[in-house]
């Protein structure tokens, strides 16, 4: 009986261990998570402002001939796909490169794919997918330049028309409980069935439509990509800390039934070491 | 009464109010806007932003960006925005030195455009951090 009270206190120990881990990863990832919020917060007027702004101009030059808006026939597409360079994040990682593989698995050989995070870079290279690009350690701390460049290779790839279509995946951040992992369409860019009440109104475009198009996709482009780089910094922190969260919780449910255990087993003990001196006592008589 | 005002960058809302008139200048010159003008896109180059409002005139350096005119409101929308007094002197002086050794020596591989771009933004934050002394009675 001594032999498994202490094995019991042994896993106890080991337990604790892990629920302290959980419980300061908890507290690292709700830390950052904060912060992450801050910048989202920041970030928002200026990529839905943008957004906006393209939107308002692709439905002013609805009929122009514009790489950037004419539909393309092929379906040879690129993705960028958005996930973390760590795990322990729940289903952060899984969800996103599985939503992507699901839409692309079909036509390995007419996918590109850039890759953000260490994540997204290992599954898809391990299943292989044609990877072209990858950026990695920066998933935690996106800057906008990060977005800059990113928005330049996949435009890159496109003006050399060796693509079709682009695509973005990243996880949007809904509450720190809810996270979803999407996938949106950047190239050629498409009217949203927006309200469209200010269409009746006539836009200058100054040097020319085709020049402020020119200007104003790449910006779009980044601009999107930096948005969703935040957003998915923000999932991957909520994600992490939910995951951690309930980890610690099964910890604390785990050590509490071994500690009932414990208890029975020690007790066990004693009654049995009771009933020996006991008997052993009468023997004596 | 003027008209509503927002310049957004990446990292923040720059600035968000009511104005008379505002300056920029645009790739094809300068662009004066006023209320009720009608509704315009044009690309910005790296340059100044002046506000005016009830007479009195604040000034921003930006680096490139777009302005959108509409009915209900102008928004300027730039990689990077600062007031006179946000602007760090040392580290445009720093710029500007890397950028016009770099434009002279010419190094293999020089990308001439980039360097280019740094060595105005570098002036433009030097001649916007200038302006410091003039800006006292600005807005708020």
């Amino acid at each position: 009986m001594a032999e498994s009270t202490r094995d019991i206190k042994r896993r106890i120990r080991g337990i604790n261990n892990i629920k302290q881990i959980t419980k300061a990863m908890e507290l690292v990832a709700s830390a950052r998570l904060r912060r992450a919020r801050e910048r989202l917060e920041k970030t928002r007027p200026y990529y839905n402002t943008v957004y906006r702004n393209i939107q308002q101009v692709l439905s002013h030059v609805k009929d122009m001939n514009h790489p950037y808006v004419n539909k393309r026939d092929g379906d040879r597409a690129i993705y960028v796909v958005i996930s973390a360079d760590r795990g322990l994040a729940g289903g952060f990682n899984s969800n996103i490169n599985r939503l992507v593989e699901e839409e692309i698995k079909d036509k390995k050989d007419k996918v590109l794919l850039i890759t953000v995070g260490l994540k997204a870079r290992d599954y898809f290279k391990r299943r292989g997918y044609n990877v072209i690009g990858e950026y990695l350690s920066m998933t935690e701390r996106p800057s906008f330049s990060h977005a800059r460049n990113i928005g330049n290779q996949v435009l890159e790839v496109y003006d050399k028309g060796e693509v079709d279509n682009i695509y973005l995946a990243y996880t949007e951040f809904i509450t720190t409980l809810t996270q979803k992992a999407k996938i949106v369409k950047l190239l050629p860019a498409e009217e949203l069935e927006e309200d469209l009440s200010e269409s009746n109104s006539v836009i200058e475009f100054e040097p020319s439509p085709e020049e402020v198009l020119n200007y104003l996709i790449p910006k779009y482009l980044q601009s999107v990509i930096y948005g969703a780089l935040i957003e998915s910094a923000c999932s991957q922190q909520g994600a992490r800390r939910t995951a951690m969260e309930s980890a610690t919780e099964n910890a604390e449910e785990m050590i509490e039934e071994l500690e009932l255990s414990y208890n029975r087993a020690r007790q066990a003990a004693i009654t049995s070491e009771i009933s020996e001196i006991v008997s052993g006592a009468e023997a004596l008589k | 009464m003027g008209f509503m005002l927002e310049i957004v960058t990446p990292d923040r809302e720059f600035f968000s109010d009511e104005v008379d008139m505002v300056i920029v200048k645009g790739v094809e010159g300068e662009l004066a806007v006023l209320k009720n003008r009608a509704p315009l896109i044009t690309p910005l180059s790296i340059g100044k932003v002046r506000i005016k409002k009830d007479g009195n005139t604040r000034v921003a350096a930006i680096v490139g960006g777009y302005i959108s005119v509409q009915k209900d409101k102008t928004t300027i929308v730039t990689d990077s925005a600062e007031w006179p007094e946000e602007i760090d002197v040392e580290r445009a002086q720093r710029a500007k030195q890397r950028a016009e050794e770099r434009l002279e020596k010419r190094p293999e591989g020089l990308d001439i455009v980039r360097a280019e771009n740094a060595l105005k933004r570098a002036l433009n934050r030097l001649e916007v951090a200038n302006l410091k002394k003039f800006s006292d009675e600005n807005l708020d």
